[in-house]
């Protein structure tokens, strides 16, 4: 009795208007219709969400194997990004 | 070692699940790693991180799910015979979170390199265990009440400090298993609540549940933590965070209080409040029972597994349907 093994989705949920879709899990379903179906009964039965999107886990491209390395280095020698950087001079309001 | 929905151990005698090897020093551990639980940081699927951490968790997290699945059967079986419709429907909402609960922790174990379909498998097979609690018969509709209370409420002790363990994917899985559970607890101690303020017959069916209940519930925090060799290491990888001891200790200290509010008394004469301590304290638990029930001698264990296998094979025509449907579908849009 085997199954050929259904794919795995990734499950992103909107929980209510003016947010972004959030990465909730994953589950198994054979195709995109029962995934969603599966998504709501899942991650949404106390109305956690007002829309629903499922990904192909295979169809995510990552940044790294490592989450830790140097691919975002770039970001971490530029201090001058941030408005604390600058030195304000006393008295000086809304700015 | 870890014990989650408890017990996630063998006998004495046999220690299956054991690491074979006692984890390597420090400097084994991929530097990365060990920076990680310094920081009290969360370690996430892609990281490095020791092999026995990985196989801790695959089996914590395995066996966790197939309690919570298996766990569905006791209090299913009393859906076609709740009392009220409002019983009826709050019993099939709590035992499709049970449900929900298992298909969180098989994703998060599939984050560790394993196959659901791998981890059922095991578990059909008896390679891989669950709560010996859920090994326990339901009699009566008070057995709903007492498992809610008692059951859900030792492994709402056990799961609220595992939404802090070290690895992202389970401890996020245990946040949203804790928001779920405490409509679990609530709904049975009402049901308890509502059977101790009826008749003497409701009230000595309460009784009786709570006297069946209380010792394994205890008991779903494992051995006590001289006898419980792996948990230091379990604490030491942020997996675990209290001991079995204190756990349990935790759960008496919430549970008396409540038991008198119920007008139930719990089945243990050694139980009284102890000033110089802070705490109940309360009598020796007989293990031998537990171990019992681990082997497989309990009261449902064959039963359990037998409905668990069941309900997956005629199942099967259904996985089997809907991976015919995707596939002719795909077929078809690639035709198209
Ligand atoms: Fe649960
Ligand atoms: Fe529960």
């Amino acid at each position: 009795m085997s199954t050929p093994p259904s794919p795995l989705w990734e499950v992103f949920i909107r929980a209510r208007r003016g947010l972004n879709h959030v990465h909730a899990g994953s589950l198994h379903a054979a195709d995109a219709e029962t995934a969603l179906r599966n998504a709501r009964d899942v991650f949404t039965r106390r109305n956690e969400g007002v829309s629903i999107w499922v990904v192909p886990s295979s169809e995510i491209t990552a940044s790294s194997p490592d989450e830790r390395d140097a691919f975002f280095d770039p970001a971490g020698d530029k201090v001058y990004r941030h408005p604390t950087f600058y030195d304000v001079p006393e008295g000086v309001e809304h700015l | 070692m870890a014990q989650v929905y408890g017990n996630d151990f063998g006998t004495p005698d046999q220690q299956p699940g054991r690491p074979q090897m006692p984890p390597g020093p420090a400097d084994l551990d991929p530097e990365t790693f060990v920076e990680l639980l310094a920081d009290e940081d969360r370690v996430e699927p892609r990281d490095d991180m020791p092999a026995a951490y990985r196989k801790t968790l695959v089996r914590q997290i395995a066996q966790h799910a197939h309690s919570e699945i298996i766990g569905m059967q006791p209090e299913g079986n009393w859906i076609s015979r709740a009392p009220s419709l409002k019983r009826k429907a709050i019993l099939m909402a709590k035992v499709q979170d049970e449900a929900g609960h298992g298909l969180y922790l098989y994703s998060a174990a599939e984050t560790l390199g394993v196959d659901r379909a791998d981890l059922i498998d095991q578990l059909h097979s008896g390679r891989q265990k669950y709560s010996s609690i859920f090994n326990y018969p339901t009699l009566t509709w008070a057995d709903v009440g007492a498992i809610g209370w008692l059951v859900d409420g030792a492994a709402i002790t056990n799961q609220v400090p595992l939404c802090r363990c070290s690895y992202g994917p389970y401890s996020r899985a245990m946040v949203r298993v804790c928001k779920e559970e405490s409509f679990h607890q609530r709904q049975g101690f009402e049901i308890l609540w509502t059977l101790s303020h009826g008749s003497p017959a409701q009230r000595a069916m309460a009784q009786d549940a709570v006297d069946r209940y209380w010792w394994p519930s205890l008991m779903m925090f494992g051995p006590p933590d001289d006898d419980s060799p792996n948990s230091a290491q379990s604490m030491a990888w942020g997996i675990k965070r209290f001991s079995n001891d204190d756990l349990r200790q935790r759960f008496v200290d919430m549970t008396v209080p409540q038991s008198e509010a119920l007008g139930l008394t719990l089945p243990d004469p050694e139980i009284r409040w102890n000033d110089e301590r802070g705490h109940y304290d309360f009598g020796t638990i007989d293990f031998t029972e537990l171990f019992e029930v681990v082997k497989g001698n309990g009261p449902c264990n064959a039963e359990r597994m037998a409905h668990k296998v069941k309900a997956h094979e005629d199942g099967a025509w259904v996985r089997e349907a809907a991976a015919a449907y995707a596939a002719k579908h795909a077929v078809a849009e690639g035709a198209a």
